[in-house]
């Protein structure tokens, strides 16, 4: 093949390993169907669809392939749990409600390159026994939805869907359903809930496990687009090849999205595991901002636990205990699990030393706030109400109290809702309040503990004339 | 209940659970959340109801579970003293109401975990409510309340500004909901949807600003509406017509039935001094479930009326005007009235609205006069696809029984036209206005020589009569009814009846007395016991018996919509039931 060229000023960093982010940004590249043909598009497909479905699902899960979406779970075992005598129809469901801040990796795919996309798709759902797929695509991804739409159409008329794919007799047909703007449509069950029509609640668990009791209440196998592309490239090189690439465990390769204050934040497809924080953000990235120091690395999307830059983490290495430091910590899964964060989405935020940590958290919890579906309790009023604790140490109306209010308030929520969005609010304010708690204290103070907050008390306090105001 | 589930159902395998450090054996299938309730353990919770589906979402539910560890292939499972297998604790929190048990499942709800969740939920739900139990109705039957006395903080560390939401806010004829105490528990909307396919009511907006409201152009008014007031464990909901009456705790709560048609849904009547101020359902999974209807429900403000009847009455002689007098006189006059005629001259209409023991009564006053043109009013409106039934008496059942009845109603030409013709020369009406309701007129009851009326309100049929008496309202006496699926139920005196009001079996008694008859009976229990002498189908029974809950008394074919429907999704595991 020849040498892929990219756009100028646009060219991948000589670290990265691009397979899903191939034709991103490269030079004469569109999302038109001859393109895609032109590079060899869907002939995995036409393998695949030789194979038998089981063999497309072993194949899988013996790449290793883990869920790019933000869990890391293993793709191929999510495909077995559809229950081996089920009766109804399965349903497979591309989760592109790419939300989480701090990623942006499968609005690329999508704009880039859709065929890459449903080729993916289409051997997925083809491995999963599924003849209805449908892209649940976020409401802000307007030009995207377009895009896919229109691929989608192309690969119809070119039989790669439809009654008959290829002649295999294998029939799936696809849809683009676009959401209306919620973070919480990214959760698999609220996403489901969101395509059948409703408020989109995530459901309890047990026992509405989308393998078993999904869409419609039948089987519903939902991936991440980055997930599904890969799958094309495991057909393609075979699971030992692909195995290969990335480290034991955490193979292939992912695409990770650095924001904040680096040189050069963008999208980066490394081998998992085989570039370290220091690599990214140094090399990479072109290193801080001028004069800058690092501060803290949000390591895997916003609700992931931040990481101090003058941390110090153990990981083993064999049957030994190694100490190192944030820059040493290989970007995979397992690493940055160890170091008490998550790989999550591979939404990489930078913070140097001009950002208070307080107007961090208060960001995070304003969206998180705003977020919250509203459905359980605990998510429903713990969001809100340490947001409105951030609200004031940012405007310096809070005390010291209020911080372990607030990381209280955490911890009241983390565990105890419905879904993992009550993680994903409380994390960040359990990770930054014990790491950042003197820097969070140093905002407050103690005259504001009996200072009156509502407006209420605010007018009684004046009435009386008898309290600190 | 879980007794007879035991008995119908063998084949559902049983399974050990340790609750609290107690083992103890459930079916399997029972929800967490239940089998602690079978063995007296309190799992605190809002959004779980047993006869809705279980969203999970109030979580004050939640409780510390563990199972035994999966075993490696080949290991031994490690057993603790008493030979059971160890436990392995979940770091995580479950929900009971939608969880169920498993073999050698533990479940703790004393543990800290649990403790710790409970005060976090507690504190969680009252962040943003108004605190405003001092002006609020469900207060003093409030599960924040409860709760938060016995699994709360105590204390707010909550500083903040609340939400600000709609309060008073009219989303039907019946119902007030303010935003700012609704927990967001979700089952009003759940009951909506499931049990009464009104799907009128949901949330708006997110987050810690989700609004409950109603859809844009609907009303929660279906008959069934006031039922949300009650399964509300908060005072989001409240109904217009008990609002702001009555504190609950100074209520005394009667348990009776309702008497507005013929299903004879449980009720409890609450009541002070004298004066009823709401009807709400008892449960009953034989009869009405957990619910009944708006119409049934506020069918109870004509006993506080002003226009109840509270002295007995006579018109003798020709006088224009009923004069009031004593009980012996007017019983005494009406019996000496009644003696001057044949007994072919005599009808007597009672009504379907009667307990058994006043329609034994009414059987005895009929034998010892020999009259033998007797029927009852009948009612037929319109039943629905729930509960409500097409027949608006609710002791018909009873009246064919008790009277030997054939066709209820068929008689009522023939005594009219005995009127008419003169043959009848006097009636006796229990309990009924002719004119309003069974096509008689003043001309036609002026044809009468002698009338005589029991009511519990003023009404014309009284006008014409030469004795009015005042009768007690169902809420005012004892005794039992028979509903149309033949099941005997129980109505309890609630308080006496204003004035001189008396139950009709007394004054059948009475009337019984001054012409001659009988004596012994002083209590509808009395009657009970004369009744299952010689009526066969109360034979053995006892008033104390029928219970509660009430017995299957005579076998029919009739079902409860709801309560098939109810079934069918137990069945299918979607409700506990």
């Amino acid at each position: 093949m020849a040498k892929v060229k990219y756009i100028a000023g646009k060219e991948p960093h000589a670290k990265e390993h691009r397979m899903i982010f191939k034709n991103v940004d490269r030079e004469g590249w569109d999302v038109s169907l001859k393109t895609y043909e032109k590079e060899g598009g869907y002939k995995q497909l036409a393998k695949a669809l030789k194979m038998e479905p089981k063999a497309v699902q072993d194949e899988v899960k013996a790449a290793g392939l883990r869920g790019r979406g933000g869990a890391g779970f293993p793709t191929g075992v999510k495909w077995g749990f559809v229950p081996p005598n089920n009766t109804k129809p399965v349903y497979l469901i591309c989760n592109a409600d790419e939300s989480e801040p701090g990623t942006f990796k499968d609005r690329y795919i999508i704009h880039q390159d859709p065929h890459q996309l449903i080729e993916g798709l289409i051997i997925s759902a083809y491995a999963v026994g599924a003849h209805l797929a449908y892209i649940y695509i976020r409401e802000e991804f307007p030009e995207g939805a377009k895009i896919l739409e229109a691929a989608i159409e192309e690969a119809r008329k070119k039989k790669y869907i439809g009654k008959n794919v290829l002649g295999s007799g294998f029939e799936l047909e696809v849809y683009v359903h676009r959401g209306a703007g919620a973070y919480i449509c990214g959760e698999e069950t609220g996403l489901i809930e969101s395509l059948e029509g409703k408020r989109p609640y995530p459901r309890i668990k047990p026992p509405y496990f989308p393998a078993a009791m999904g869409l419609y209440l039948c089987p519903t196998i939902v991936n991440n687009v980055e997930s599904l592309c890969h799958v094309k490239h495991i057909i393609d090189m075979g699971a030992t090849a692909y195995g290969k690439l990335g480290t034991p465990r955490n193979t292939g390769t992912r695409i990770l999205c650095v924001s904040g204050d680096v040189q050069r934040p963008g999208y980066y497809e490394i081998q998992v595991g085989k570039v370290t924080m220091g690599e990214l953000i140094n090399d990479m990235c072109g290193g801080m901002k001028k004069g800058r120091k690092l501060k803290a690395v949000i390591p895997g999307g916003s609700s992931s636990k931040i990481l101090r830059a003058d941390e110090k983490f153990t990981l083993k290495k064999g049957d030994k205990d190694v100490v190192i430091g944030l820059k040493d910590i290989p970007m995979d899964f397992d690493s940055l699990m160890a170091c008490g964060s998550m790989a999550g989405s591979g939404g990489v935020i930078v913070l140097d030393d001009s950002r208070a940590i307080s107007w961090v958290l208060n960001n995070l919890n304003t969206f998180y706030a705003h977020e919250s579906c509203g459905q359980c309790t605990p998510c429903r009023e713990g969001s809100a109400w340490m947001k409105k604790i951030t609200d004031r140490i940012v405007s310096g109306n809070a005390s010291p109290e209020d911080v372990d209010t607030l990381e209280s308030v955490a911890y009241n929520i983390d565990g105890k809702t419905i879904c993992a969005f009550g993680e994903a609010c409380s994390w960040p304010t359990e990770a930054m309040v014990a790491k950042f708690r003197d820097e969070l204290i140093g905002d407050t103070d103690g005259k504001n503990a009996n200072r009156p907050v509502s407006k209420e008390t605010q007018q009684a306090a004046k009435n009386l004339k008898t309290l600190n105001t | 209940m879980s007794d007879d589930k035991k008995q119908d159902a063998p084949a559902v395998p049983m399974v050990n659970v340790q609750i609290d450090g107690e083992w103890h054996q459930f079916p399997k299938g029972t929800r967490m959340i239940e089998a602690c309730r079978q063995v007296q353990v309190e799992v605190p919770h809002y959004c779980y109801h047993p006869k809705l589906s279980s969203p999970g979402n109030c979580r004050m539910c939640l409780v510390e579970m563990g199972m035994p560890p999966r075993l490696a292939p080949g290991a031994e499972p490690e057993l603790d003293e008493n030979g059971r297998q160890k436990i392995g604790w979940m770091p995580r929190p479950v929900i009971a109401c939608a969880n169920t048990v498993a073999e050698n499942m533990g479940i703790r709800t004393d543990s800290e975990l649990t403790k710790a969740c409970r005060e976090g939920v507690m504190e969680f739900l009252l962040v943003n409510h108004p605190l405003d139990c001092p002006i609020c109705d469900q207060a003093g039957e409030c599960s924040l309340q409860e709760h938060s006395a016995e699994h709360g903080h105590g204390e707010s560390r909550f500083r903040d500004e609340k939400n600000k939401k709609p309060k008073n806010v009219n989303i039907g004829p019946r119902i007030r909901l303010d935003d700012e105490r609704c927990i967001m528990c979700s089952r009003c909307i759940r009951f909506c949807d499931e049990t009464v396919d009104d799907p009128v009511l949901g949330f708006t907006d997110r987050g810690s600003h989700t609004v409950l409201t109603v859809h844009p152009n609907q009303q929660l008014a279906n008959d069934y509406s006031m039922n949300t007031v009650d399964i509300c464990p908060v005072g989001a909901l409240t109904s217009n017509d008990f609002r702001f009456q009555m504190r609950t705790w100074f209520m005394k709560e009667t348990k009776s039935i309702c008497t507005s048609c013929g299903r004879g849904c449980n009720t409890t009547i609450g009541s002070r001094e004298g004066t009823i101020f709401r009807q709400t359902p008892r449960d009953n999974n034989d009869v009405n479930s957990a619910w009944m209807c708006d119409h049934g429900r506020m069918n109870y403000h004509y006993v506080n009326s002003e226009a109840r009847l509270t002295d007995p009455m006579i018109r003798e002689n020709g006088e224009e005007a009923h004069r009031v007098v004593s009980w012996s006189k007017a019983i005494r006059f009406a019996a000496d009235e009644l003696l001057k005629f044949n007994a072919s001259e005599v009808a007597v209409i009672a009504s379907a609205r009667m307990t058994n023991e006043e329609l034994f009564m009414t059987r005895r006053l009929i034998a010892d006069l020999s009259v033998e043109q007797v029927d009852v009013v009948t009612r037929r409106g319109k039943g629905d696809d729930y509960l409500v039934t097409a027949d608006k008496n609710p002791n018909t059942a009873g009246a064919k029984l008790v009277l030997g009845l054939k066709k209820p109603g068929g008689e009522l030409d023939a005594i009219r036209e005995g009127i008419e013709s003169g043959k009848i020369k006097a009636l006796v009406v229990l309990q009924e206005n002719l004119i309003d309701d069974a096509d008689f007129t003043s001309e036609l009851l002026g044809k009468l020589d002698f009338l005589l009326t029991t009511y519990p309100l003023a009404n014309p049929t009284a006008d014409d009569s030469h004795v009015v008496l005042p009768a007690a309202t169902f809420a005012e006496k004892d005794g039992t009814m028979i509903n149309v699926t033949g099941r005997l139920q129980r109505l309890n005196k609630v308080h006496q009846g204003p004035g001189q009001t008396m139950e009709v079996w007394e004054i059948c008694r009475d009337l019984i007395m001054a012409i001659g008859g009988g004596n012994g009976i002083y209590s509808a229990n009395d009657v009970f016991k004369e009744m299952a002498g010689e009526i066969k189908q109360f034979e053995g029974l006892t008033l104390a018996g029928v219970g509660e809950q009430g017995l299957p008394l005579l076998k029919t074919r009739n079902t409860v919509p709801m309560l098939e429907r109810e079934k069918e999704r137990i069945a299918k595991g979607e409700i506990v039931g």
